[in-house]
């Protein structure tokens, strides 16, 4: 069966983003830009489906900037088969990146789709389940085991409290959580062949998709500062300090 | 205007995150209702039905609703979808899980996660980790949130809504439940505690946990927490994690035991009241956010600290 899997271009996580002076957004000139931690588990849990035999193929689609293909590549240097890249210059909103996930998964008659539980810069957790919306097929969101068995699949979910096993019929979308596999690093000789593979682009309009949502950024600020601590030299004075000032024990 | 909130529970009792939702409701105003989707859930509907601020319970009981699956509660959602202008989840894995699914149906994008109400279509929400705060006015047809419960109080009790029966709900029949293990525990529930004790690397093993983390946490009738090293090490169970990918706190003493403080665990509970770093390590990014830094190695600080207290 065909696996697709949903990159997505984001700040790096180890970087610490910094609001704008103007407050229109963070600062990302400059910043390294990486493939989604999510979706990395996402690319490696599709290589190791098709390293057991389950899938024949996997394509990996991004929707964003030029510069995504940066990303696709990294899915190809894991593994991947092809890439697609569905360019546009507009912000990507869930429910329209949603849409042209649906268009590519139907067109290429994908049984598996694969996405991150949530991007580290919007932090919105959507899309998977949008997708499957869209569709009208079954979710596993938030997984930390997929087993996939003849035509259905069996999706182990981490929930509030402990672990949730589900079982869908197929096509299904996953989104992956944290727990789900650790992903290998490229090797370098994968590097230099994943420039060679397929990677095709498209635009949104191509699936139909009108970009844009109507959901507008007012401002983005920075947190509250926390006021600076203090040290405490013993544990006595600590259980002084909780008591007598921050009266919270 | 009228609010649609969609109740967590277990079929048995109602979910303190419930109540956290209610109020982030009753700030954008208009009418209330709770919606309990559950099999066998009626003892559920009374409880919603006392909350105050809640004008009506909608009760849908069914079979296919018992362990909330997206595929069958979506759809009960979006076709009571009409009567309402804003329709709000609190952001648990439930309601993460299925929302999504009915806004794509009602062909809307929504806003996740929000912290503050500003006005009935503005919102605040993190974004980033917690790094930056956005504001977001939402402008579509239906507004469709999940909340964030730590940052709403919870509403109070004393109510007395009608409860009113919904015939609705079917099995899609494209997915099924198989099982469920949920980490047992006498203690608060991590989410709405009072006060965590959290326990990182440093601890080097899950014996170590049972031995120094827990007798603190029961001396202060604390939640257990965990960073995200401390679960992938297996020292605990990953509901125990508190972070950008676990869970979001913010109780009145957050105390911090052999974690280092990076963003994503900052990202879950840097809106603590009063944050207590204990590391060996003064360099470490915890100092930058702790209201008190005691520099100790924790074997010997916490054993002084659960005898002392």
């Amino acid at each position: 069966m065909k696996v697709l899997v949903a990159v997505k271009r984001v700040v790096d996580h180890n970087v610490k983003v910094r609001v704008k002076a103007d407050e229109s957004g963070v600062e990302l000139a400059n910043a390294k830009m990486s493939v989604n931690p999510f979706c990395e588990i996402a690319i490696e849990e599709a290589v190791r489906l098709k390293e057991k035999g389950v899938a024949s193929e996997i394509i990996a689609v991004s929707v964003g900037q030029t510069q995504a293909q940066e990303q696709i590549r990294s899915a190809l240097a894991l593994g991947a088969d092809r890439g697609i890249l569905v360019e546009t210059d507009e912000k990507a909103y869930p429910l329209q990146v949603a849409k042209i996930l649906k268009g590519v998964a139907e067109a290429e008659g994908a049984q598996i789709i694969l996405l991150g539980k949530q991007a580290i810069d919007d932090d919105n957790n959507q899309t998977g389940q949008m997708l499957a919306a869209l569709m009208g097929a079954p979710q596993g969101t938030f997984a930390s085991e997929v087993v996939v068995d003849g035509d259905s699949v069996n999706v182990t979910r981490e929930i509030d409290g402990g672990l949730q096993t589900v079982a869908l019929s197929l096509p299904a979308v996953i989104t992956t959580d944290l727990r789900l596999n650790e992903p290998r690093f490229p090797k370098l000789p994968n590097i230099m062949a994943a420039k060679k593979k397929p990677l095709d682009v498209k635009t949104p309009a191509d699936f139909g998709v009108q970009m844009g949502a109507k959901i507008s950024t007012v401002k983005v600020a920075a947190p509250a500062e926390r006021s600076a601590g203090v040290k405490v030299a013993s544990v006595d004075e600590l259980i002084d300090k909780l008591k007598n000032e921050a009266k919270v024990i | 205007m009228s609010v649609l909130v969609y109740a967590e529970h277990d079929n048995q009792e109602l979910k303190s995150a419930t109540l956290a939702a209610v109020t982030a409701a009753s700030q954008i105003g208009g009418d209330v209702h709770l919606l309990v989707a559950g099999s066998g859930a009626q003892a559920v509907a009374e409880q919603a039905a006392q909350v105050a601020g809640v004008s009506k319970v909608l009760l849908a009981d069914n079979a296919a609703f018992a362990n909330q699956l997206a595929e069958n509660v979506a759809p009960l959602v979006v076709e009571l979808a009409g009567g309402y202008s804003h329709i709000i989840a609190p952001a648990t894995t439930t309601g993460k899980n299925f929302l999504p699914r009915v806004a794509a149906v009602l062909d809307v994008n929504m806003v996740s996660d929000i912290t503050k109400v500003i006005d009935e279509r503005t919102f605040e929400r993190p974004i980033y980790a917690g790094n930056a705060t956005a504001t977001v006015k939402n402008d579509e047809e239906k507004v469709i949130l999940t909340v964030r419960a730590t940052a709403f109080d919870a509403a109070a009790t004393g109510g007395s809504a009608s409860i009113e029966s919904v015939a609705a709900g079917a099995d899609a029949g494209k997915s099924r439940f198989v099982s469920e293990e949920l980490a047992k525990s006498d203690r608060p529930e991590l989410t709405s505690a009072n006060i965590v004790v959290s326990g990182g690397r440093a601890l080097a093993s899950g014996e170590n946990f049972t031995k120094y983390i827990e007798p603190l946490a029961d001396k202060l009738g604390a939640a257990v927490g965990a960073s995200r090293a401390a679960v992938d090490a297996g020292f605990v169970p990953n509901d125990m994690q508190v972070g950008q990918t676990g869970k979001i706190v913010a109780p009145n003493l957050y105390i911090a035991v052999g974690i280092s403080g990076a963003i994503q665990h900052l990202a879950g509970m840097k809106d603590s009241k009063t944050i207590v770093a204990i590391n060996n390590d003064p360099e470490a990014p915890i100092a930058g956010v702790a209201d008190y830094f005691l520099e100790a190695d924790l074997f010997s600080a916490v054993p002084e600290l659960t005898e002392k207290l």
